[in-house]
Formats: structure tokens, sequence, C-alpha cells
């Protein structure tokens, strides 16, 4: 077995790392290189996902998506697409019994702001209106290409600060203004001591703005399911979901079923990276399935997987910050736009993600922010790898870098000599406790031969020594 | 024409768990009658290796080798809850269950074994290769599938344990977000080395070097997947990926890989990575949440590093030759402007 191996620095946190509980020289097996349980299934092909999964008499499920960014839909004309030859059955959101995505529900977070299938507005490109059921793929395909809908247009918006001007389009009426509100507030805020004072005593004011585009979570296996109807009447959903009952829960909600009929096979996963925590695919083909009782397959192609499937958000990030000549950061503003897109899907959850994650891994006594979580006529986007953080850290550890070049001071110390350490209150008002920011800077200089000087070398995350 | 080389850093840390809690996982845990002990969750392996952590987990917990563990995952009719697998969560959710659902089903063996000896189960330990042994008198044990039979046919004992792990859930203020959002913090910082073709724009990542605090890594090798896999998705998105190329724009939005770019193997940077741990108290084993952030510090440390190469700041991203060969032009207009 031959495999890349990180090496393990013992001479940091030497103490800690024999405690916790536990003696790390007793550890048998934690710690251990133990062969990836996956590892053979997936070399030789043997390893079975959702899709291999192939029952007799499964039809398919393809559907009708929006031609429009945001419209009015005046007509849908399903006489050509039910001609067909192979078509099934066609649904409409007459046909869901509970029309209403409703991403976690059961622990009180909502809101019901997005239909499963459209009623009578489109919000985005892609929003999905009908869904054929058909013997082929190809059947569904053409049944889906044969819908006519007659829209009449309205005026989109795509830019989170023009959707938040006065008069800007409304993008989703159930909201009834083009942001999520937070207990009250416009924006998820952060405020801890005073920024502006900060800012008046600060040898230096710097401020930039940053900007990120929508990217998706690129999995091998695209989203999908395939749903089996049982003998006993229940329903079995083979899923590539990342949670299978939150997948089976919200599923329930929408059939409005009781939860005990319906059961999730799932759990080995063709990459994720966040794209399969939407409830997306399930709901449609359970209803297509207990319509045609038969079982029904619903996956989504590389396009609709690229331009449909929830992305990760596009971000606008503006940083203020207040710095002395010596590097000290006293004062950090932050405002930060979410791209919700048309539906809220997660985002107000990663919006809220990203306030706790500021000011970034630094101590810095004067912080606000104002967290936005903005509708604008695009794709939902929702969860990605790094929810809420990976953007705000381009940002963040752009500035500075901003901050040393103007400064002319090295960037490593600028980050050492902000860097949270263990007691420091965080601007959540959370105590830091278990840092180690100090340590990885200081053995990545280490590795990359940058030299830091010896009182840089010698701080620590868990005294004040070098403050 | 030139190449330019340039050096950037990005120090990141990143949160274990659901933001603001209130994400359990379970776990059960039984042994079969020859000393197999199946693991039962309905938690999702992505491929980031949440099976092998937790067979790890119970191993270490039972005092038996991994060999007789086995997982049975993902079906809601026979697993317990599980929340999902986002959020960093899954080996420090999962991994916390099952050590508390081994724990209780080694109190159980080891109470068994106890009989079976007829000695006190204080007095017993585990050897980590299969058998139960008294402390000090080591011809004095029993391998654990003759127990496990014993359990069974002679004891009418259930060889098994349940575990959950909950942080409760907390409720930001409104005010001033005040909130406890986080189990623990895992930390890393990323150099990159980069070189800039200032007359194509092509950013190249030549060497990535990666410092990571991760708790403890379970197991090493799959943590080095992690940051070197993680890497690769941070070069991704930072000089290549976005469905909306020309955000706020929704125009040529790409539907497949061939217009939609990630690196292929000859871009993948040569990569430095070194461990430190830190074990959180809450944390399996001490283990911090690292799936997620793998991804994060490239992205930053190459926008310095292509800044350090050039003079070019890229407050956008992705950084495509398009906007690296505009920045070069803006600085040549600019030095036109201002002659020194």
């Amino acid at each position: 077995m031959t495999y890349r191996l990180a090496p393990i620095d013992t001479s940091t946190f030497t103490a800690e790392r024999g405690a916790s509980g536990t003696d790390v020289g007793d550890l048998t097996v934690i710690g251990s290189v133990v062969q990836r349980s996956d590892a053979r299934g997936h070399v030789t092909g043997r390893t079975e996902f959702f899709e291999d999964v192939a029952p007799p008499r499964l039809a398919h499920l393809k559907m009708h998506r929006s031609a429009r960014h945001h419209a009015r839909i005046l007509d849908v004309d399903l006489t050509e697409a039910v001609a067909v030859p192979g078509v099934l059955r066609i649904l409409t959101h007459a046909d869901i019994p509970n029309n209403l995505y409703t991403p976690l529900k059961l622990i009180g977070v909502g809101p019901d702001d997005e239909p499963v299938l459209a009623v009578d507005k489109v919000r985005y490109l892609g929003e999905p209106i009908c869904a054929v059921v058909a013997e082929t793929e190809a059947a569904a395909l053409e049944g889906a290409a044969r819908i006519k809908v007659t829209y009449e247009d309205l005026p989109p918006v795509f830019d989170v600060e023009e959707a938040l001007k006065e008069g800007a389009p409304l993008v989703n009426e159930y909201h009834g203004q083009n942001h999520f509100i937070y207990e009250g507030h416009h924006c998820r805020r952060i405020r801890f001591g005073d920024v502006e004072e900060a800012f008046a005593r600060a040898d230096h004011v710097f401020e930039w703005r940053y900007q990120s585009a929508p990217i998706e979570q690129a999995p091998v296996e695209t989203t999908g399911c395939v749903v089996v109807p049982q003998a006993d009447g229940r329903l079995r959903i083979h899923s590539d979901t990342q949670a299978c009952f939150f997948t089976l829960d919200n599923t329930a909600l929408i059939l409005e079923t009781p939860f005990n009929t319906l059961r999730i096979v799932g759990g080995t996963v063709g990459g994720g990276f966040g794209g399969k925590v939407d409830v997306v695919v399930e709901p449609v083909a359970c209803v297509a399935a207990m319509l045609a009782d038969r079982p029904v397959k619903f996956v989504y192609d590389r396009a609709e997987e690229m331009q449909v499937s929830s992305p990760r958000a596009a971000e606008r990030i503006i940083i203020k910050d207040g710095v002395m000549n010596d590097g000290r950061i006293i004062g950090r503003k932050v405002t930060l736009y979410v791209d919700a897109g048309a539906y809220s899907r997660h985002s107000p959850y990663g919006t809220t993600k990203a306030a706790a994650h500021l000011p970034g891994p630094y101590s810095i006594p004067n912080v606000w922010a104002d967290c936005h979580c903005v509708f604008t006529n695009r794709t939902p986007s929702s969860a990605m790898r790094g929810f809420g953080v990976t953007i705000a850290d381009f940002a963040l550890e752009s500035q500075m870098d901003r901050i040393a070049r103007a400064l002319d001071l090295d960037p490593l110390r600028l980050r050492l000599l902000n860097a949270y350490r263990d007691g420091d209150l965080k601007a959540h008002r959370k105590v830091a406790e278990g840092t180690a920011l100090v340590e990885v800077i200081q053995k990545a200089a280490e590795m990359a031969g940058h030299e830091l000087p010896e009182a840089y070398r010698r701080m620590s995350s868990t005294t004040r020594e070098g403050l | 024409m030139a190449k330019l080389r340039g050096r950037g850093y990005a120090s990141v840390n990143y949160p274990t768990g659901m933001n603001l809690g209130g994400d359990p996982s379970q776990a059960l845990i039984h042994a079969t009658t020859t000393g197999t002990f199946v693991i039962s969750l309905s938690s999702v392996d992505l491929g980031q290796g949440i099976k092998t952590i937790a067979a790890q987990c119970a191993a270490e917990t039972l005092g038996l080798p991994i060999e007789n563990v086995l997982v049975d995952t993902a079906d809601t009719d026979t697993g317990p809850h599980c929340m999902g697998t986002f959020a960093s969560r899954g080996t420090h959710r999962v991994g916390n269950a099952v050590i508390m659902a081994a724990a209780e089903a080694r109190a159980v063996m080891l109470e068994v074994a106890a009989e079976e000896l007829e000695v006190d189960a204080a007095d017993l330990e585990t050897d980590g290769t299969g058998f139960i042994r008294l402390k000090g008198a080591e011809e004095k044990g029993i391998h654990i599938t003759d127990l496990a039979l014993a359990a069974h046919f002679k004891h009418g004992r259930t060889i098994s344990g349940r575990g959950i792990y909950l942080k409760e859930p907390s409720v930001p203020v409104p005010e001033t977000g005040e909130m406890d959002p986080d189990s623990c913090q895992a930390h890393a910082c990323t150099a990159a080395a980069v070189e800039v073709d200032d007359e194509t724009g092509v950013v190249e990542v030549l060497e990535l070097y990666n410092a990571y605090e991760v708790g403890r890594a379970l197991n090493p090798a799959m943590a080095t997947q992690q940051v070197e896999g993680g890497a690769w998705m941070g070069v991704s998105h930072a000089l290549f990926e976005t469905t909306e190329p020309y955000y706020p724009s929704r125009d040529h939005g790409p539907r497949d890989f061939a217009g939609y770019l990630m690196p292929g193997p000859a871009d993948i940077p040569v990569q430095h990575s070194l461990f430190l741990e830190r074990p959180a108290a809450n944390g399996p084993y001490g283990a911090k949440g690292i799936g997620e952030m793998t991804a994060n510090a490239p992205i930053p440390a190459i926008a310095n590093a292509i800044f350090d190469a050039c003079g070019v700041r890229l407050d956008s991203m992705p950084f495509t030759p398009e906007r690296v060969l505009r920045g070069l032009d803006a600085l040549r207009r600019k030095s036109e402007e201002e002659p020194c």
C-alpha cells in the first residue's frame, strides 16, 4: 500500500497531544493509517451507487424548465407533450400535495418561499415547471421539449446592491422585499466595541472591495434518485443525498404522507461538496412513482447540475480596517452581500455562519458587520464546502496582504501580531480556546523558508508572549 | 514578455459542526455471535471516509482489531438518525456517537468476560489483538469470538451500545450577533508559489506549503488526502471555476466540463504538508473537522502570490487569464501616465 502521508509535528502542543483523556502512546488504531473502506470498490468499479439500482419497469423523469429569468406564467400547454409516444404522465404544481420546499422545517428554520413546481410565476432561468414521466429517458426529454409555456416577462434584477435599491423589481413576494429578515433586522449583524471610534484614532484606514461569482460543486455523480414502490405500499428511495433523514423528513412533508411510509437507502455517494443537501429530486420523483405506480428515476444531467442545481453563492464583501503604524488592527467593518438567488434554500443559515466567522482569525477589539442575504433572479444558491467562510477568507486574507504591503510590513508578522489566542473574546462574544493560528503560521514559515525574527518564533497561542 | 514568479500567504480557521449546533448524530453497535461488532449509522460517505473513521473510533474504544468492526450505513429503516454529511461535522459528531456506543458495548463485553473468567471486570484489559485478559496475568484471557459465543448462548447477554452526540442549539442575539456557533476551530496556513505569464495571463501554481492544526489526525493518510485534495479544489476555485463567468450577467454559463474548467493532472502543484495536533476537549480522540476548510487558504494565498509576482491585485474570483491581462494593462497605463 503506497500513499501520501504528511508528517505530524510533535514539537508543538506536546503535553496536550498526550492528554484529552487518552495517552497518545496507548492509541493503537487511532492515528494509524487504515486503508479507506471504499478504496477497493472504487478502483475495481464494484461500488454500488444509486444508479446501479435498475428495477423492472423503471420510468424516467425529466423537467420542463423556465426559459425566462422572471416572468408570469400565462399558459401551460401540454397537448403536444402528452401525445409523445412513451409519455406516461406530466406533473404540474397541482399534483404536488404540499407544493413547498421545506428546508430545515422540522428544526424551526424556514421559510416556505419556494414552490416544488412553479405555479403562476418563474423567478429564475431553469426553474422547474412541469415534470414529464415516460417509458424512456428519450421520451421524457422529448415530452419536456414539447411543452409550451406562454410567459409575460417581468423585469429581472441580477445585482445584489441593485436588488436592495428602492423600486427594484420584487424577486419573491413571500418576503415582500429583496432580502431575508433576521429577527426584525435587515441583515445578520455583529456589533462589538465601537468601530467608528477606532477609525477616528487609527493611524491608517483602509477600505477595499471583493467579489466572487457562483461556483458549482461539480460532483462526478450528479444529483438524483430512484424511487421504488414497495409491496407494503411504502416507497424505497435510493438517493445520493448527503443527509438521509433530512431528505426523508422533507420529502414526507411535501408528499403529506406519514414519515414512516418512506425509506431512504443511500450512504455511498460520488461526491457532494454541499450540492446534495437541498432536497430537490426526491419529492417530485416520489409523486411520479405514486401516480404512475412504477419505479421512477430522476437524475440531473450535467447541464442541470451546473446551471440549475444550487451553486455556492456569489458574494460581495467590503472590508474597512483601522490600523496602527505597528500593524495592529483596532477596528474592522465588514459589509457582506450574499447572492441567494430567487429563493432562500440554506442561504439565510450560510449568511449567519459567515457573520460568526468575522472578523477572521484575529483579535480585533472593535468589529461591525452587516451580512445581507439578498434575493435576485438567478438560480438559488445554497450549501457548498466552506459555506459562508470560503469567500470571506479570500477577502479577509487578501485584505491582510494589502495592509502589509501598504505599511511595508512582513505579511506573516502582521498576521502573528493580530492572531487570536486562547482567552481572547471573539466578536460574537465567545471566549477563544484551543487556538493554534500562531503555530500554523510559524510552521508554514519554516516549511517555506520564510525567516521570522526570534520574538515572532517565540509567540504562542497559549501565552501572551511577544505581544 | 516574461514568466514572473511570486509567493503569497494566507492563514485561516474553520468551525467544526453545524453553525449554532443543534445537529445530532447517533450510532448503535452490537456484537454478532462470533464477535464482529456492527456499527449501525445513517451517515453518508461522500468519499471523505466516514465509514473508515467510524470503524477506527469503534476499534480503538472497544480495544479490538479494526478487522472486528463492520459499518452498516445508510438505510433509514435500520440506521439511527444522522443530521447529514456537511459542516465538517461527520468525524466530530459521528465519531463521538460511535465512541459513546462502543464504550457502552465495551463495558458489557468486560462484564461478560469477568463472568466467564470468574474475575472482577475492573481487573480486565484488552490488548488490541482480540483478547480480553486479566491484568498482570496474561495467560488468563479469552478471545472475543469465544466471548461473544458465550454471551449469546450461555449468558443470554447482548454486547451492544448506544451513542449520540449533540451540541445544544445556540440562538444568536439579533442586535449584537452574540452566539455560540461552533464546537471547536481548526487552523491552517498556506504559502503559495506561482508563476504568471505576462503575455498570456495564465497563472501556474508551482508549490503549496500547507500547515494544518487538526486536533488529532485520526487517520494521517486520509487527513493528508483531505488537505491536498482540498488544496486542489482551492486552486480550481482560484484560477478556473464559476457558473457565471461575467457575473452578475447571466450570460455564457457553462453547461459541461468543456466549458467549466478545472485543473488537470498537469496543473496540480507540488505540495508540502504538515499536521499539528492540539486535541479538542470535545473532539473524538481530540479530532476537529477539516473536511471543508482545506479549499480555503489556497485561494487568497494564490491571489497574494499573483500580486507578489506581477503587481496585479485581483479582488474578483476567479483569477482568469483575462483578469490578469486586464490588470497588467491597467498597470502599464498607470505607469505611462506617471512617468518617473
